[in-house]
């Protein structure tokens, strides 16, 4: 997707946000498009839920603009914009009774009695709450707080919904099925999500797209399967899903690393390429077909894990980690093979590398 | 080191001081009913009519009224100036902010008489005459210092994210104010309140200087207390300490219902709150 | 997420009232020092004068001297009886938020109960006097009992404990428990635990606690007033017949700058101190 969609339903444009003397967001654009699915991913501290806190309105720019539907969104105070926000640790009023907390953003823009009656209501059986209507949030547990906190949030009909970690709070059982639960709501209400997340695996399971955020910027934005497949960095590589990393040249045309050699059309200089664990295969389970790349590996250790075996293989000078099925004996040396097409290359801020 | 060291000897002294405490209110009380009059051991001819005497004594009452009127106008003034004041210290940063604070604190720290005579130059200066008025108004400005540290401990212990949803759902700030901010207050500003009524109606150092025509009860029992002792003065205090005692049972009643019970070890402190204020 | 009006309207209004009616008071207060007054009339000359008379006559400095002596007694007396209270409540009561109740209760109970309570008592045909006839242990009414510094003392420590006693057990309800019984484990006796840990921990607590007796002491006239008599006179009793029967405003308000400076001096030295102890 480009990165300037006119048809974008929310667009951030250059947004710079400081605290202080920290800058949080350097110079960020992302657009989200209508019915779309969109999880922020970072670590701690990458300025994935300050970037949230400036959409919601909560904090001013410090330069940049935020435009939603074609209409200015960074000047207007939180209370009139059409967003709303799922909070990390729900943040529901003590005081109110689940219906009461659902219904707070339709009394304060004096909906009639009657509609908020019934919206609250079908927000309520939208999150399957409706038996707990009159309980006190300290009541109810914490899955069960999440679905008033959606309902409070959703029934509101806002253009895009946004969510800070709100899945971190829960154990993991349930977390894999609120997962669930809130990619077929998002489906059904039909509105943009805006999810954040520290957990790559959440954020692979659930998105339509990962903008993966590192100190501030963007480092990559596409769909998970793009994301782990063309990886355009190698922190993007390692960050979501495992990865090797390959240091070496390109050359006239050839890629270099230590004594392997595979054609590649990157322009000369220094070069970074990831190779996914499981792209590394066994020659024996690989029939001799052309163009692969071998090398001859001392298995270190092996780490069981069900259907596959996670393997150390010391390969010449470099270690690299290999999956390979459960039921392959390994000797302890062994000959490994990759296809060019699976080292991808990738920009290393550390190692200086090209590419791009 | 609980239970099994008992510390007879510091029981003991414990016990003694809590007798040093208490004894004289008890021989306050006990005196009130006291045929005899004022002092002499043993007490004899235990009688009300010193109660009787009193209930027909129009100046007290009058000033029991005056002090109450007083107590309710500081309550409203310094709410009004504190809670604002609390939320201040807390969300906003200004010029002269540090200087800010110790101020408002300062008539906690200082002994009355300096914040009262400071205040009595002020409204002579400003051609007011004393009057109930200007007690009230001295009450209200010293009395701001209580209702900031009880609300602003309240603030402290807020969630801010509260407030953030509700701007997130549309709510205006003054309508957040009123349904976010102001019912998560609500202990901290009834246990202030509570407070700041009950200092008020005891306040003798600040009055004593705004006084006008009108005697609050502080005053009205210490310019009998000038003219000389009788048992009727005990049994007003008696009546105070009742009155002082329900107030405390009424805050309690109010915290255990509202915390489901759970009242621990946070409890209404007039710690910092000076006894003349 | 607070917009510049929110922040001006929380800060606003509290702050133009209290610059009004504090600063502004406190201000009068310090100019008056500088002026005099002639003929029944304050005039706004400015000098030292008041500063001077302040630090020639004996009365004065003689009064200030005899407050600050009365106060540090009842300070003393007030940690005397408030810490092993506060001690015992917080290391061996078990009705602990009780008895604290019952500490605490005493102070919303007027001063001007508990200060009357004294004179009833102490008088010379008060209860004590008649008790002490009663059991004959004399004959005539010790008269030395009320209108004495005596009697300051012992009403002004009756209204003050219960200020020593809060920050105190506060501050030993902070000591954590494992830190007591790691001493024990290392082999402390509970003597050495209490003079080697728990002492130490409490003595930002202590510091409060004297402070605020100290403090609220120095500047009480109503005590002295009621039980003191004419050797029983304090500073802010100086003050008050100042502003009153002398009508001289502008030494009154020297004398009272004198006591605040005096005040403040132990505040700030306080506040240095529970500063460093907190870093230690």
């Amino acid at each position: 997707m480009p990165a300037t969609d006119t048809s974008a339903l929310l667009s951030i444009r250059s947004v710079t946000k400081r605290f202080g003397r920290t800058t949080v967001l350097r110079g960020l654009s992302l657009d989200v498009a209508e019915r779309e699915f969109l999880t922020v991913l970072g670590e701690s501290g990458s300025g994935k839920t300050t970037l949230l806190r400036l959409i919601a309105g909560f904090e001013p720019l410090d330069s940049g603009e935020i435009w939603m539907a074609g209409e200015r969104l960074d000047t207007l105070p939180p209370y009139r914009r059409n967003v709303n926000t799922v909070f990390q640790q729900y943040a529901l009023f003590p005081h109110l009774d689940c219906f009461e907390n659902v219904a707070y953003g339709l009394r304060v823009r004096g909906v009639p009695k009657t509609e908020i009656e019934a919206r609250v209501q079908d927000a309520l059986a939208m999150v399957k709450m409706t038996s707990w209507t009159r309980s006190l949030p300290a009541k109810i547990s914490g899955g069960q707080q999440q679905r008033v906190a959606l309902a409070r949030a959703l029934v509101n009909r806002p253009r895009l919904l946004l969510l800070d970690e709100p899945l971190s709070a829960l154990d993991a059982n349930l977390r894999r099925q609120m997962q669930t639960e809130l990619k077929s709501l998002q489906r059904e209400v039909g509105i943009s999500f805006v999810f954040v997340t520290h957990d790559q695996e959440e954020a692979m399971a659930i998105s339509d797209r990962i903008a993966l955020m590192r100190a501030g910027t963007l480092e990559q934005v596409a769909s998970p399967e793009e994301i782990y497949a063309r990886p355009k960095t190698a922190y993007a590589a390692s960050f979501i899903g495992q990865t090797n990393l390959l240091h070496g040249q390109v050359q006239g045309g050839r890629a270099v690393v230590g004594s392997w050699e595979w054609p590649c059309s990157q322009p000369d200089g220094p070069a970074t390429f990831s190779l996914r664990p499981e792209n590394l295969l066994l020659a024996s389970q690989e029939q001799p077909g052309n163009g692969v790349v071998r090398l001859h590996a001392r298995v270190h250790d092996q780490v069981f894990q069900g259907a596959a075996r996670i393997v150390r293989l010391q390969c010449e000078e470099v270690t690299l980690t290999a999956r390979v099925p459960a039921s392959e004996e390994l000797r302890e040396n062994e000959i490994f093979v990759f296809s060019p097409d699976d080292a991808v290359p990738v920009k290393d801020h550390h190692a200086g590398g090209q590419q791009e | 080191m609980n239970g099994s060291t008992r510390a007879p000897w510091l029981r003991s002294y414990a016990l003694l001081v809590f007798l040093f405490l208490y004894l004289p209110i008890a021989i306050l009380i006990l005196y009130s009913f006291n045929g005899g009059g004022i002092g002499g051991f043993p007490p004899k001819n235990l009688t009300l009519d010193w109660y009787r005497m009193l209930w027909d004594d129009r100046a007290i009452w009058d000033s029991v009224l005056n002090s109450v009127i007083v107590a309710a106008f500081a309550v409203v003034l310094s709410l009004l100036f504190g809670v604002p004041a609390a939320l201040a210290l807390d969300r906003a940063s200004f010029p002269g902010k540090g200087l800010f604070r110790r101020l408002v604190l300062l008539p906690l720290i200082l002994p009355g008489i300096i914040t009262g005579l400071s205040l009595l130059m002020l409204f002579v200066a400003a051609g007011l005459r004393l009057s109930l008025l200007t007690i009230a108004l001295g009450h209200g400005t010293a009395l701001i210092a209580v209702a900031v540290t009880e609300v602003y401990a309240g603030v402290l212990k807020m969630d801010r994210g509260l407030e953030e949803a509700s701007l997130d759902l549309g709510a205006s700030y003054w309508q957040t104010f009123r349904r976010v901010t102001l019912p998560h207050l609500r202990l901290s500003i009834i246990g202030a309140a509570l407070l700041i009524f009950t200092l008020s109606m005891d306040e003798i150092a600040v009055s004593f200087f705004l006084v006008g025509r009108e005697n609050t009860l502080p005053l009205e029992i210490w310019s009998r207390l000038r003219r000389g002792m009788t048992p009727e003065i005990n049994a007003i205090s008696t009546l105070i300490f009742v009155f002082s005692l329900s107030s405390i049972v009424l805050w309690y009643r109010i915290r255990t219902r509202e915390e489901g019970g759970l009242v621990e070890a946070q409890v209404l402190e007039p710690q910092s709150h000076g006894g003349n204020i | 997420m607070y917009t510049r009006t929110y922040k001006t309207a929380v800060a606003v209004p509290p702050l133009l009232w209290v610059s009004t009616f504090l600063l502004l008071a406190y201000l009068l207060l310090f100019l008056h020092s500088f002026w005099s007054v002639q003929d029944g009339q304050i005039v706004h000359h400015w000098s030292l004068s008041n500063y001077r008379t302040l630090a020639t006559q004996p009365l004065y400095l003689e009064v200030l001297w005899r407050s600050t002596k009365i106060a540090g007694a009842v300070t003393l007396l007030s940690l005397a009886l408030g810490y092993p209270l506060a001690y015992y409540l917080s290391f061996y009561s078990r009705r602990k938020m009780l008895l604290y109740q019952l500490v605490i209760i005493p102070l919303w109970v007027s001063y001007l109960v508990r200060a009357y309570a004294w004179k009833t008592i102490l008088g010379s045909d008060g209860v004590l006097n008649t008790l002490l006839q009663y059991v004959h242990l004399t004959d005539a009414p010790v008269s030395a009992l009320l209108y004495s510094p005596f009697a300051v003392i012992l009403t002004l420590t009756h209204i003050y404990t219960p200020f020593a006693f809060l920050p105190i057990f506060a501050a030993l309800e902070h000591i954590p428990r494992h830190l007591v019984e790691s001493s024990s484990d290392l082999g402390a006796s509970p003597r050495q635990t209490f003079w080697r840990v728990v002492m130490p921990l409490s003595l930002p607590g202590v510091i409060a606690g004297a402070t605020f007796a100290f403090v609220l002491s120095l500047g009480d006239f109503l005590a002295p007033l009621l039980v003191g008599g004419s050797s029983g006179i304090m500073i802010s009793n100086v003050v008050v017949s100042l502003f009153g029967a002398a009508y001289d405003w502008p030494l009154g308000a020297a004398v009272s700058l004198a006591m605040l400076l005096l005040v403040l001096l132990l505040l700030w030295l306080t506040e240095s101190l529970e500063k460093r102890w907190s870093h230690a």
